[in-house]
């Protein structure tokens, strides 16, 4: 399945290759035009909404109880809504630190336990899938992360201190990719997020099928891949620092259409 | 990159700057109108940073420990001009010129180079130089055979040929030389705060390496200069 994802891609980017006119999101764009009935993604959704639906682990209950910010059980709206002020945990949270959080007291699992996990392993494999669910029951909505909070708003501002900290031995930062409009990396068009890039970019467009790998990815494996790309140690799993960045990219992204989970090369 | 037509004056002037310490780098980080706020706000982002992080592979996390440059870089905007001139002339210093005095390698392994995006990141085995690439073409146009090439650096395409560098060996074309080893041994010589990595100071590539680099840049054989 891969392999024929991995064909067609070629195919649409054939033509940007050979003209310079045509920009790899150009070809991105007509690939996911080609699978608008196909989106491998809507697998990993079918399977995150059977997850939230099980009775699963030592307490044999299901996440249908789980409150995402917008009340017990409400799922519609939230992911445009996230990372945001919980009451319960007295904690910013992004998606994934919030299922962590339902995981362990609604069906007694070892949140710990679980963002130890490397990706695409064991429990991480139903994070995956409950993140693209969750996002795709937003799928339209404009990201509107609330801000009223005063821990909300000092996430905030220690995001944006971590997307512009040189460190490293290539002394990188976010910012050094995604600080300035209209850049590339090679092919890849990249986006400025220090302010709203638009309907279904960045922010707005996590967690995605990614076509190179056969995955789902998380807005938490997106980062980490970042963070590895910057020649940064190792960011853990719901860590605040990639929780903070969340806030700064989903805040500047007010407005923006979500289209997760998208699909990407 | 930017063009400069008086490598040598300018050099001069840095020179002299250089004997400014590194104290005052720090000093030249942006202050905020609430200091007392600002000074909260950097002890929970360490705290953040230093829970937030572990090693993994060759990626310990004392990666996060910013050098006095890194610092003064971190604030989202372009740092004040002292600031920069101090950068620049502290950069400039830590520039050393090639041990064998030669300055220029083979332009197909700089290509080669050029090509490579490898290198320190955590799944990477040795964090030796000679396990490193340049990532060039990350950033910068440099052949007309490479259309995959990034734009967060200028285009290097047509580099010597368009600062008129017929014979690298010759003495008109040695500020130009000098010019370009200090920009690839520590970018921010010439432009503080530079998005391109200090390849020399860093250690991230080794002198054999940056002569490769070199030649494809400023050989007039390079397929940089067609």
């Amino acid at each position: 399945m891969k392999r024929i994802f991995l064909g067609m891609l070629g195919v649409a980017l054939g033509l940007s290759v050979q003209a310079q006119t045509k920009s790899a999101a150009d070809g991105i764009a007509e690939y996911r035009k080609m699978l608008e009935d196909g989106n491998p993604a809507e697998l990993f959704e079918a399977k995150g909404e059977d997850l939230w639906k099980k009775k699963r682990g030592p307490k044999n209950a299901s996440l249908e109880q789980c409150d995402l910010g917008k009340g017990p059980g409400v799922v519609k709206g939230a992911w445009v809504e996230l990372p945001r002020w919980f009451a319960d945990t007295r904690r910013v949270q992004d998606l994934e630190s919030r299922l962590l959080t339902c995981m362990e007291t609604l069906q007694g699992l070892n949140a710990a336990e679980i963002a130890r996990t490397p990706f695409g392993k064991g429990e991480q494999v139903t994070m995956e899938a409950l993140a693209a669910w969750i996002s795709a029951e937003s799928r339209g909505m404009k990201m509107a992360l609330p801000q009223a909070h005063a821990e909300e708003q000092r996430m905030y501002q220690l995001g944006q201190r971590a997307f512009f900290f040189r460190g490293g031995p290539m002394d990188f930062a976010c910012s050094t990719c995604h600080g300035e409009k209209d850049k590339r990396i090679r092919l890849q068009d990249l986006p400025d997020l220090r302010s709203n890039p638009g309907d279904g970019i960045g922010f707005a467009a996590w967690p995605a099928y990614r076509v190179s790998s056969g995955e789902m990815w998380s807005m938490q494996r997106r980062l980490n891949d970042c963070y590895r790309q910057q020649r940064f140690p190792y960011p853990g799993y719901a860590s605040d620092v990639t929780i903070a960045l969340g806030v700064y990219m989903g805040v500047n992204a007010k407005g923006a259409a979500s289209i997760a989970p998208a699909i990407k090369r | 990159m930017k063009v400069n037509v008086n490598a040598n004056a300018k050099k001069a002037t840095l020179i002299a700057l250089a004997g400014l310490g590194a104290a005052a780098l720090v000093a030249g980080c942006a202050t905020t109108a609430d200091p007392a706020g600002s000074q909260a706000l950097d002890a929970s982002f360490k705290a953040m940073m230093q829970a937030s992080f572990r090693d993994e592979g060759i990626a310990k996390v004392d990666r996060l420990q910013q050098d006095a440059g890194q610092a003064a870089c971190s604030s989202g905007a372009a740092p004040a001009e002292a600031t920069a001139k101090r950068i620049e002339a502290e950069s400039l210093a830590t520039v050393k010129p090639p041990s064998d005095g030669k300055y220029l390698g083979d332009w197909k392994e700089g290509e080669k180079l050029a090509q490579s995006g490898r290198g320190m990141t955590w799944t990477d085995k040795s964090a030796a130089s000679s396990a490193n690439g340049g990532n060039c073409y990350n950033c910068h146009q440099l052949t007309k055979a490479e259309i995959s090439f990034g734009t967060i650096g200028p285009s290097l395409y047509n580099y010597g040929k368009l600062r008129g560098v017929t014979d690298p060996a010759s003495p008109a074309a040695k500020p130009m030389i000098d010019y370009t080893w200090g920009k690839l041994y520590n970018a921010w010589a010439y432009n503080a705060c530079s998005n391109m990595p200090r390849f020399g100071h860093k250690g991230l590539l080794d002198e054999k390496q940056m002569q490769h680099l070199m030649a494809l840049l400023l050989d007039p054989k390079s397929a940089v200069n067609q």
